[in-house]
């Protein structure tokens, strides 16, 4: 098999993969009833997986080799703490990013 | 034929979803040119980023395939990065699953973190909403993220240089979610689950293909759902 071949392969399994998983729930159960224990696990999906998916890359950013950084670790509580207070995710990002540049600026 | 547009709730997706271009486009144009640099001819490059549309998996695949891992490696690390979408499916799941199977697909195809936290906030903020103002306001969010996703792939693969790194666009992703997670924290329950998630995706870091984070979500979910239940049987005695 050539190399683009297998790229090719890679691409098409990626895509169909991805797809599969995106459509499992949504596609297979559709508009039928879920007990109310499944629902009640549900509702808390994106606070479960959001914040452990942000939490490596603020403790072991990447830009640092992995070494915490106070620039982006107060950058992080900023944003946090922004987006509790407020409920309002813009200000929360915009908050963030600028405590991120002044922290990258004087820290 | 029902209709399944509502224009408000379309545009306040959309609105929603616009600061998030920025997040989009300098992972997008990173893509572009490591994938680039990596050997990828365009077609490649740009198949890439419109038929699997996420970030993390891309670069995982791109790594693995630089390293000369064999393809099914590639491929089962790369899906293994993207099995938080099957959450964010069964989530998604009780607000659309009444559509037709097509459009179904179309949501199921531009489910992404972006477009999945955004929704969901508002479908629980506004639990009224009918199903024509969900599915308007998913496609609302989508619309400026998608096609900057597609685009920033393409300036980068084409300019071959990316955003310097002394502008941290490393931290974009994280500053948006956390900017996300911050509303969601409603609740003791949601407080707790987030908690739970943080401390297990911490301490199950070493596992392999990312599933420390199925770990974190599925351990977040429980304690969300433990919380929950406990408060409301003590509201009850």
């Amino acid at each position: 098999m050539s190399e683009s071949t297998t790229i090719w392969v890679i691409i098409v399994a990626m895509g169909l993969g991805s797809f599969g998983l995106r459509y499992l729930f949504l596609g297979v159960i559709g508009d039928r009833e879920m007990p109310e224990w499944v629902l009640r696990h549900l509702r808390y999906t994106a606070v479960a997986v959001l914040p452990g998916l942000v939490a490596p890359l603020v403790l072991w950013p990447a830009a640092t080799e992995g070494q915490p950084d106070p620039a982006r670790l107060v950058a992080a509580a900023v944003t946090l703490g922004l987006g509790y207070v407020t409920k309002n995710v813009l200000a929360a990002i915009f908050g963030g990013a600028a405590t991120l540049f002044l922290g990258l600026y004087f820290l | 034929m029902a209709s399944f547009w509502d224009r408000s709730s379309f545009w306040r997706g959309f609105r929603d979803g616009l600061p998030f271009v920025l997040v989009v486009g300098p992972f997008g144009m990173l893509f572009g040119v490591v994938a680039t640099e990596a050997g990828l001819p365009l077609v490649q490059v740009m198949s890439f980023s419109i038929v699997v549309i996420a970030g993390a998996a891309q670069f995982t695949a791109l790594q693995l395939m630089a390293d000369n891992a064999p393809t099914l490696v590639v491929i089962a690390s790369a899906l293994a990065v993207n099995l938080r979408m099957a959450m964010y499916s069964a989530s998604m799941t009780p607000h659309l699953g009444a559509l037709p199977a097509w459009r179904r697909a179309l949501v199921a195809y531009s489910l992404v973190d972006q477009s999945y936290a955004l929704s969901v906030m508002e479908y629980e903020r506004q639990p009224e909403m009918t199903l024509a103002q969900k599915t308007s306001y998913f496609a609302g969010v989508i619309a400026p993220v998608l096609p900057n996703w597609y685009l920033a792939t393409l300036v980068g693969a084409l300019v071959g240089q990316s955003i310097p790194d002394s502008f941290a666009l490393d931290f974009a992703v994280p500053i948006t979610f956390l900017a996300m997670i911050g509303p969601m924290l409603r609740t003791k329950a949601h407080v707790a689950a987030a908690v739970v998630s943080v401390v297990c995706a911490l301490l199950f870091a070493f596992l392999p293909w990312n599933l420390g984070l199925i770990v974190a979500g599925i351990a977040g979910m429980i304690t969300g759902a433990f919380v929950e239940l406990r408060s409301e049987n003590k509201g009850m005695a």
